[in-house]
């Protein structure tokens, strides 16, 4: 029998507190039933003797101390998955909101998960084809991969979120992903962009969706993407798919959890963020991956944007810190009207080295990366010097530089959103543009390697 | 046993009521899942325990039982080649139980109660032995000996010792204590993880930890038993250099903690280091190698721990004589879970946060490294290294775990984003790193590499810094305001920062260059130097002289095999000759 308490003693923002109660457990769900019938949930954040403290998911409007019930649950936050997700749209707290029927789940799962064992894990090393340059041939994303993308506001990070939904493919294979996109506070627009993304590309049956728009109660938001999680995991681990993870936006998250810590009081980190944003943030991340035995795969691609596109605020800088690299758009890129405006040089993936060359992508693979990223950066630099003293203060060869950046970014780099490019032609492309410079300055490809594509074509 | 019941679960912090009889720091386990904590605070009979594993289902009135011991790791045969996490239970053996997921109450022992190990005395009955004195000797593998020695504090007479096959808590033998007390000699001993074990004098560091990376190695070296610092912005490539010095330093055995960071790195470690062969053994990596890894979702009170349970074995290992190399990877992780618990225990917070005596921590932890004659009677020497890399936040060495650290270790290499936008890797800068153990190490480098080699290496710094003094001028007035001898010293920088100090971690041709050969390759950057010089005095134009072939030739230099570059290089260096004497010849022929 479950316990109903009638002792609600305070109310404060996401927070309640309950007294009197009994054998509640840290991190426990709970139901709080109104006067008219209705209920809202809530998670224990606090055992203090027999206090409790818990976060509402929901507003607190018409809590009244007086009649409100509460009542606690036995289990922590679950989420009730089964194949038939896929198709279907779930709110922030995993409820079924697109009309259908109700799902019958085949198994509830805590939404928190279970570290993995860093002994169980298999290192990604397996290239996804997103047929996007700037990713396939600079910064290339592996199965298993966690690999964000830091936005600003007004930048297009939608269009190339869908675009990678839409066009990862494993090499060698017409198996497409299944995604799990968790909306994380966006706008109704945003989140229309993507659904109707996947209804026109015939994705959407692939896809489960849990939406958590900008009119949902905020604190919802802490639950979503571990929802979203959950299924992926179960799609991955237990049913072997490869599942990809879009979650769109981090940074919504990350206020909402800052909402519940300063409602606590707690000491703060930098900028009003918690001093746990790093561990919390870390144990959604790290649920990408892959591990023995289980054929499936969760590679994550989140989405945040930057506030005042500043890399160095804590939530694109914490998340850097624990994904395994960035895509990072660019204001000038996006200007000059070059799309996808992927800022290349600050751009990384930690895993590519083992993802791509010989047998996985192609041999020539790592020189032209090498050779473009460094060619790149020495001719921005060239622009740069430009812009000051005129292009006669340049070196001939600093000119050929000056030149081969402009060729890079109008051509590597602008691609569009509905191009799809073979990671063969990506490499094609990076030697047709090294050919500007002189052949002396290809210094971080092998000369075996030199002597082989240099002269074709 | 004292038996107590919870009163307040938040998050890792659990406070438990009737723990009087309860020391400090005691391990305790916690609600019926028999979680591990460790008790931090008591007032009155209430403890605060920190708990080290995720705290979701414990209520109140659970109960809290106590070990009566504090947080101690099993030290003995069978550490080597092991992966642990953050309180020392073998990650391998729970993935084999329990699959690819981490169980909340795992309770197994660290080292194999079942594996037998084959034991050699080198005492005998009567022999009279105090606290560090090696027994004997086990082979832990083909590369580690491992010698059994009488913990530190005890001094007495053998009574009993037999070789033979033993498990780790079999008895060996037994010493008559001189208190009366009888001692059961076995393989393995405990220790507490957060006591440094004893030393008899610790001893200036006086030689070079060999890196075989060429930016360390030359201009930014580390002493065996010395202290560094790698702090960097994320995607600086704090790792891979962390995962460089594991691979190729000139140590006997590697302890490296992951610590708070990501789980495929250790995966990475775990694959690559058995492939990997060590130059001076001849056996894989990994059997010198033990790893800790408490990944970022790991829970954060053994992320804490994690640190010192690392330090602890290599301390054991160093007192067998042994050089040790700890390599902690990130410290500002475990600093956040200082500052998470400090929040939570509702201390007065220090700057951003952290507790005030995270500086006075960090001391402690990075001052069990150091170059040590070991307790025991035969005075072995022992070394520990520890290098911890550190996250500061938005590459802001401003910061109070940077700034803290940097007051401590001796060796700073500084990290820096535009370089590794660059792909300049390793990105450490070779303007604001240091080293304060290049003068001590001089006369090592000199009696044991080449006396050229302090010559050469300073040379190379005045030349970086030269370079940073002409760009300002290029960038105000452009290059051809500058003369041809400071244009050379624009293009031999440019070498020594390319060619030289540029390595490619993942080239396994590259990876690794001995000191030798790291000064060979500067000869033959300041040969071209001088030549062109000539040239440049004899009329030459200064851009032929930087177009030469043969510069790409010392930039492919890096990759020559170190049992052939002698050869190549006195090939280019004749070439050098050669290629700039030609130069000269034409412009003397004009005039």
């Amino acid at each position: 029998m479950v316990k109903e308490y009638r002792t609600i003693e305070e109310v404060a923002g996401p927070l309640m507190l309950v007294k009197k109660v009994e054998g509640v457990k840290y991190d426990e769900l709970g139901e709080i039933e109104l006067p008219d019938g209705s209920i809202r949930r809530c998670r224990v954040l606090e055992v203090n003797g027999s206090n409790v403290l818990v976060q509402l998911f929901e507003s607190s409007a018409g809590i009244n101390l007086a009649n409100s019930k509460v009542r606690f649950l036995g289990h922590g936050v679950e989420l009730g998955v089964s194949r038939d997700m896929l198709g279907r749209v779930f709110n922030g707290m995993g409820e079924v909101i697109d009309g259908g029927a109700r799902l019958l789940p085949e198994k509830s799962l805590n939404i928190n998960g279970n570290p993995m064992n860093p002994a169980a894990r298999i290192y990604p090393d397996e290239f996804i084809q997103t047929g996007v340059s700037t990713i396939d041939g600079l910064n290339t994303l592996v199965r298993g991969q966690k690999l964000p993308i830091f936005s600003g506001s007004g930048l297009p990070h939608a269009n190339l979120g869908a675009q990678i939904a839409r066009q990862a493919r494993v090499k060698g294979s017409d198996d497409n992903f299944a995604v799990v996109f968790a909306a994380i506070g966006i706008t109704y627009e945003e989140a229309d962009f993507f659904i109707s993304d996947f209804k026109k590309t015939g994705a959407i049956d692939r896809t489960v969706l849990f939406v958590n728009l900008a009119s949902d109660p905020a604190i919802e938001r802490i639950t979503t993407p571990r929802m979203a999680l959950t299924c992926a995991e179960y799609l991955a681990f237990e049913c072997n798919m490869h599942v990809l993870v879009i979650m769109t936006d981090i940074t919504n998250y990350a206020e909402a959890l800052r909402e519940v810590s300063a409602a606590r009081k707690e000491v703060p980190g930098r900028r009003g963020y918690p001093g746990y944003l790093y561990t919390d943030l870390a144990t959604m991340y790290e649920r990408a991956g892959r591990k023995t035995g289980s054929e499936g795969s969760v590679t994550m691609i989140p989405i945040l944007t930057m506030p005042e596109d500043d890399k160095t605020h804590p939530i694109p800088d914490l998340t850097g810190y624990i994904t395994e690299g960035q895509i990072i758009l660019s204001r000038e890129m996006y200007r000059k009207g070059y799309m996808p405006p992927v800022d290349v040089l600050p751009s990384l993936s930690r895993l590519k080295d083992k993802g791509i060359g010989e047998g996985k992508t192609r041999e020539d693979h790592s020189g032209v990366m090498n050779q473009l990223f460094s060619s790149y950066a020495r001719g921005k630099e060239a622009k740069e010097l430009m812009v000051v003293l005129g292009e006669d203060a340049l070196t001939p060869l600093d000119r050929l530089y000056a030149r081969f950046a402009d060729e890079f970014e109008a051509k590597y780099i602008n691609q569009g959103f509905y191009e799809n490019r073979t990671i063969e032609q990506t490499l094609d492309i990076g030697w047709e543009l090294l050919k500007i410079l002189p052949r002396s300055e290809m210094k971080r490809i092998k000369p075996k390697i030199l002597d082989k594509y240099w002269s074709e074509s | 046993m004292t038996e107590g019941k919870i009163v307040k679960v938040s998050g890792p912090l659990v406070i438990a009521d009737g723990m009087r009889e309860a020391n400090m720091f005691d391990v305790v386990r916690v609600g019926n899942d028999k979680l591990i904590g460790e008790i931090i605070e008591m007032h009155g009979d209430r403890a605060s325990i920190q708990v080290y594993e995720e705290t979701a289902g414990i209520g109140r009135a659970d109960k809290v039982v106590s070990t009566d011991a504090p947080l101690s790791v099993e030290l003995g045969p069978g550490l080597i080649t092991s992966i642990y996490d953050g309180i020392q239970r073998p990650l391998i053996k729970m993935k084999e139980l329990w699959g690819a997921n981490i169980l909340k109450g795992a309770d197994i022992p660290a080292l194999d109660r079942e594996k037998k190990w084959g034991f050699t005395s080198s005492v005998k009955v009567g022999d009279i032995v105090t606290g560090g004195d090696i027994l004997g000797v086990v082979d832990e593998n083909e590369v580690i000996k491992h010698k059994i020695m009488l913990p530190p504090k005890m001094s007495g007479k053998i009574t009993k010792i037999a070789d033979g096959e033993y498990t780790v808590d079999e008895p060996i033998g037994e010493v008559a204590l001189d208190n009366g007390k009888t001692h059961k000699i076995t393989l393995m001993q405990k220790w507490p993880v957060r006591v440094a074990r004893p030393y008899a004098t610790k001893l200036p560091p006086l030689e070079p930890m060999i890196t075989g990376q060429r930016n360390i190695d030359s201009l930014f070296p580390i002493a065996k038993g010395g202290t560094a610092c790698v702090p960097g912005p994320f995607g600086s490539g704090k790792t891979v250099v962390q995962h460089q010095l594991a691979k190729w330093s000139d140590v006997d055995i590697v302890i490296y903690i992951g610590c708070g960071e990501r789980g495929n790195e250790m995966t990475d470690v775990l694959n690559e280091f058995p492939e990997i062969t060590d130059p001076r053994t001849g056996e894989s990596l990994m059997k010198r190698t033990v790893l800790i890894a408490n990944t970022s979702d790991m829970p954060v009170a053994a992320r804490e721990a994690s640190i010192y349970t690392g330090i602890t074995i290599a301390e054991y290992y160093r007192d067998m004589g042994y050089s040790v190399a700890v390599i902690a990877d990130s410290t500002s992780r475990w600093a956040e879970a200082l500052r998470e618990m400090s929040g939570r225990l509702e201390e007065m917070p220090g700057e951003e946060g952290y507790p005030a005596y995270l500086t006075s921590r960090l001391a402690q932890f990075y001052e069990r490294a150091g170059k040590v004659v070991c307790i025991g009677s035969d005075g072995r020497l022992g070394a520990l290294s520890a290098i911890g890399a550190v996250s500061p936040q938005g590459g802001d060495i401003s910061e109070p775990v940077s700034q803290a650290t940097l007051r401590i270790v001796k060796v700073f290499w500084g990290l820096d984003s535009s370089l590794a936008y660059r792909r300049h890797f390793p990105a450490i800068n070779w303007l604001s790193s240091y080293s304060l153990y290049k003068d001590r190490l001089e006369d090592w480098y000199i009696n044991n590499v080449s006396p050229s080699w302090k010559e050469y290496v300073v040379e190379a710094s005045r030349v970086l810094q030269a370079e940073n003094e002409l760009d300002e001028i290029v960038k105000l007035v452009g290059m051809d305001a500058l003369g041809a001898e400071d244009r050379l010293t624009l293009e031999v920088a440019r070498s020594i920062r390319e060619d030289y100090l540029q390595q490619d971690a993942f080239d396994p041709d590259d990876a690794y260059t001995p000191l030798k050969q790291q000064n060979a390759f500067l000869a033959l950057i300041f040969k071209f130097r001088e030549e062109a010089k000539k040239a440049i005095e004899a009329g030459a134009d200064i851009e032929k002289i930087s177009s030469l072939s043969v510069r790409e030739k010392i930039a492919r230099a890096k990759s020559a095999p170190a049992d052939k570059y002698e050869e190549i290089y006195a090939e280019i260096t004749n070439e050098i000759v050669e290629q700039i004497g030609k130069l000269i010849n034409k412009e003397g022929a004009q005039w």
